[in-house]
């Protein structure tokens, strides 16, 4: 009748304690992930608090066009996870597959636009060490510091949820879930809105420090 | 059978991109035009409503169990004490800042 993994697991009373379960667990996991990368943002509320002009002008020195581009791509792909969710709740398996590809999709094109903007901002010697620019007013190297390890993690974490992605776009192909059954798909949705919320505030911290017009 | 009885349709996770385009679009707007010391209060306002869209919304806590709604707030309620406890210590000292 139904196959082992839509079948109930016996310290559950049904399936929808279960599934209540199993969302908060993966919300536990993105708290520690909230502290994770809050440490981060702790540090760069005390240094820029310290150094606001070597911020600032870090700031203006980064791609604003790649950073909105990305963040643009970013919401996108957060539409296209909540729609592969709603198709996989309407047991609509081949939208399911294409949503998740598309999400895929906008992941790969984030870290085609960073691999171009890192590029860009290693020729610009942005890399805090003995090559960093010495035009920029002390504190500047601090701010890039924080912009390489924020970005990056978050750049590690997208590389996750592409593997993640994969995986249930594949195993959705392969019929794995059903109306009863799409926990997995929801649930991988929870860490990739999570990594889409990061980049929502990384943007204005990094990007948007003192622009003008 | 998954619990909650309430999903958003289709349209509403349209309604909710678009809304998140356009948020965006406003805080790059401020942001070129300068509103000086105003500047940061606007960026992080629109960051967290557009946050607060993308939990609620795209991530299910508003049709949820209330549960999922305490985890979901746990994790930026000690992040809050973190930066709050830290930022206390900072502030409150001479030296720390330079300009």
């Amino acid at each position: 009748m139904s196959n082992h993994s839509s079948a109930v697991a016996e310290q559950f009373e049904d399936a929808a304690q279960q599934y209540e379960a199993a969302t908060l667990g993966m919300w536990t996991f993105l708290a520690t992930e909230v502290l994770f990368f809050g440490g981060l943002f702790m540090a760069y509320i005390a240094y820029r608090h310290a150094y606001p002009g070597g911020f600032a002008a870090g700031s203006r020195q980064i791609n604003l066009v790649f950073g909105t581009v990305n963040t643009a791509i970013l919401l996108t792909s957060s539409l296209t996870m909540a729609l592969a969710v709603h198709a996989a709740q309407g047991g609509k398996t081949r939208a399911v597959v294409r949503y998740l590809l598309a999400t895929l999709g906008f992941a790969m094109g984030f870290m085609v636009v960073k691999g171009l903007e890192y590029h860009q901002d290693f020729v610009e010697h942005l890399v805090p060490g003995r090559h960093f620019t010495t035009d920029l007013p002390y504190g500047a190297q601090i701010f890039f510091v924080l912009y390489w390890a924020m970005t990056g993690l978050h750049a590690c974490h997208v590389l996750v949820g592409v593997g993640l992605l994969s995986t249930l776009a594949w195993l959705a192909h392969r019929g794995r879930y059903s109306t009863q059954y799409y926990t997995p798909i929801e649930i991988g949705g929870l860490y990739w809105h999570f990594v889409d919320i990061v980049w929502i505030f990384l943007y204005p911290l990094l990007y948007l420090i003192d622009r003008h017009a | 059978m998954n619990a909650s009885a309430h999903h958003p349709s289709r349209s509403r996770y349209f309604k909710i991109w678009a809304a998140l385009m356009i948020l965006l679009f406003v805080t790059w707007a401020v942001a070129t035009l300068n509103v000086g010391r105003f500047n940061i209060l606007v960026a992080m306002s629109i960051a967290v409503v557009k946050m607060l869209m993308v939990i609620l919304y795209f991530m299910h806590v508003r049709y949820g169990a209330r549960l999922t709604w305490l985890f979901a707030a746990a994790g930026f309620f000690w992040l809050f004490i973190m930066f709050t406890l830290t930022m206390g210590d900072y502030l409150t000292r001479s030296g720390f800042h330079h300009g």
